[in-house]
């Protein structure tokens, strides 16, 4: 008990202090996760634009299938991208294990799914009469498309938010395509938030793991903000 | 104008429209009247390019409209569409308006113009930086109006504009139907099941029954002379009594409904199925002992069963063979001095009863 109290006092003295090892860790996994989700959104959306106006045989199983890709396991995105990109993988001759750019990918590919279909839950969600407006006011294709994403911005907004906190909160594939190598430069590293905590945990040095976790719940906890206030806008 | 010429519409299993058949001319205010599920909404978008239909064609100045692929965004560009449901762009009311004018390329300077001018014709100049979402339902289908018209359609679509508003934001929905179609000359077809409101506004109506129209004539045809006994029932005639027609008389019919002779003005052959339809404004309704024949007309004697207020008027029943409803102010129902089993004398002229076939 007096282990954990005094966890707690050390972590905040290193968040307080601004410890460079910490800060170091969680602008690495901000990035990271932010690069992932950047990529991931400007293929969800357009993607899911595709399915909710597209009419071809065996949408709906494809929006089952997405929905249940919303629970794919960490670890075995981790595990595809390994095998792909491991030495003896297809991708192998890119040198891609244990760098971010792996991690990037893995994170990617991991939220790609939710964000798709939060993406076309948010334009299905758009008042049929919203679509019917649009088009009896003459709205070419694009015209209507743009419009009706301006609609479901928030939403949008929301699954992009969404996917973000997966992305920066997953520790399975970070750890297999990442390594959590403490490299002696930022940008070689891979050690980010949750992989810090597990190694740290592991060690023992409960005070470094709280003081990350703390860390990881207050970049939760701005997103929220963030999309809270546009939302009320 | 609008040419609609056997028009269908099957949804899976389920026809809404099976043949209509109609024309709206050029700068007039035509009313689709019919009860709710008649397909006056599916008849809107078909005319508005939303839904395609599964047979006949729809011209618009002399243009098949839906087999012009490639022309729809131009055909659809000449029309605008206000829908049942007020639904407003999460944006401001500026942006709203703007919406249509945007789409179609309008400069900066002239946009604002004209949204302002479209504001001010509503009623709603001043409401620009408004977020459109706080409004009322009634300004909300203001706004719905002002960005249909803004982009001058040439013709105006209505789909039950005011079936979810508020009395007061009706009757400025409805001046300004009839204020666009005077001032600007927009053709204007709209749906409503409130027959009054056809009346009110139209200049022509197309009662809408069971997927085809039953009849299409001014307010006074449809009203006065309504084609069916279905159309009879929708605009509201409480008197309708079914009989045969069993001779002439002085240029009048003579039908037998029940036993009973009842003279109607329309000359139909004997032995002929009708049904009578008489209007209970224009029954009267007085004591069993003046009831003598002053007039050339019927005169029917009976006995009353119900007298049911309705505002400030009662619906008086009485049984006369069959049952003929008539509508009383309540100072006349006090005056005569009937109550539920009074005997009293009915009247009506041959005229005022109009006689439908039965099919």
């Amino acid at each position: 008990m007096y282990e954990i109290i005094e966890g707690f006092l050390e972590a905040f003295r290193l968040i307080i202090t601004f410890d460079s090892d910490v800060m170091a860790i969680a602008a690495r996994s901000i990035v990271i996760s932010l690069t992932a989700t950047i990529i991931a959104s400007l293929l969800a959306v357009p993607l899911g634009a595709a399915i909710n106006f597209g009419t071809f045989p065996g949408r709906k199983s494809l929006i089952n299938l997405i929905q249940t890709l919303y629970s794919l396991p960490t670890v075995v995105v981790g595990l595809l991208i390994f095998l792909l990109i491991s030495r003896v993988g297809p991708f192998g001759f890119l040198r891609l294990l244990f760098t971010p750019t792996a991690m990037v990918i893995a994170q990617t590919i991991l939220i790609l799914p939710i964000m798709t279909g939060l993406t076309i839950s948010a334009l299905s969600g758009v008042d049929p009469v919203i679509r019917d407006t649009l088009r009896s006011l003459g709205a070419t294709r694009l015209q209507f498309l743009v419009n009706i994403l301006k609609e479901a911005r928030f939403a949008i907004l929301a699954a992009v938010a969404v996917g973000f906190g997966r992305a920066i909160s997953e520790v399975g594939a970070a750890i297999l395509v990442g390594g959590n190598i403490a490299a002696s430069s930022f940008a070689s590293s891979t050690r980010v938030l949750t992989t810090a905590i597990s190694l740290e945990t592991s060690m023992g040095n409960i005070s470094q793991s709280i003081a990350l976790g703390i860390v990881l719940l207050i970049i939760a906890l701005g997103v929220n903000l963030v999309i809270t206030t546009v939302q009320h806008r | 104008m609008i040419e609609l010429d056997n028009v269908s519409k099957n949804f899976g299993d389920t026809t809404v429209l099976a043949g209509v058949t109609g024309e709206v001319n050029r700068g007039e205010i035509f009313a689709v009247i019919g009860p709710s599920g008649a397909g006056k909404s599916t008849l809107l978008r078909l005319i508005d390019l939303l839904d395609t239909p599964t047979g006949g064609s729809i011209h618009v100045n002399g243009l098949d409209i839906h087999a012009e692929r490639e022309k729809s965004l131009t055909i659809r560009r000449m029309m605008g569409m206000v829908f049942q449901k007020p639904a407003v762009f999460n944006t401001t009311v500026t942006e709203n308006v703007a919406v249509g004018l945007r789409f179609r390329g309008a400069g900066r300077s002239e946009t604002r113009k004209m949204v302002e001018d479209a504001l001010g014709m509503v009623g709603l100049a001043g409401y620009g930086d408004r977020k459109a979402r706080t409004l009322s339902g009634g300004e909300m289908q203001r706004v719905a109006l002002a960005r249909a018209m803004v982009i001058e359609p040439e013709v105006l679509l209505m789909d039950e504009p005011t079936a979810n508003l508020d009395p007061v934001s009706v009757e400025m929905i409805e001046d300004l139907v009839i204020r666009i179609n005077r001032d600007l000359g927009t053709t204007i077809v709209f749906s409503t099941h409130d027959m009054y409101q056809g009346q009110r506004l139209a200049h022509r109506i197309g009662v809408l029954m069971d997927g085809a129209f039953a009849q299409v004539g001014t307010p006074r045809e449809v009203f006065t002379h309504p084609a069916s006994r279905k159309v009879a029932r929708f605009v509201g005639i409480e008197n309708i009594v079914e009989g045969i027609v069993v001779g002439g008389e002085n240029g009048s019919t003579v039908v037998d409904a029940g036993g009973v002779r009842v003279r109607a003005a329309a000359l139909n052959g004997p032995g002929e199925r009708v049904a009578l339809c008489i209007r209970s404004e224009d029954i009267r309704i007085a004591p069993a002992i003046r009831g003598r024949r002053v007039f050339d007309g019927n005169i029917l004697p009976g006995t009353v069963t119900s007298i049911v207020p309705r505002g400030p008027f009662s619906r008086v029943t009485v049984d006369c063979g069959f049952a003929l409803s008539s509508i009383l102010s309540w100072k006349v129902v006090d005056d005569l001095g009937i109550q539920e089993g009074s005997p009293v004398v009915v009247s009506f002229t041959a005229e005022s009863v109009h006689t439908v076939r039965q099919g």
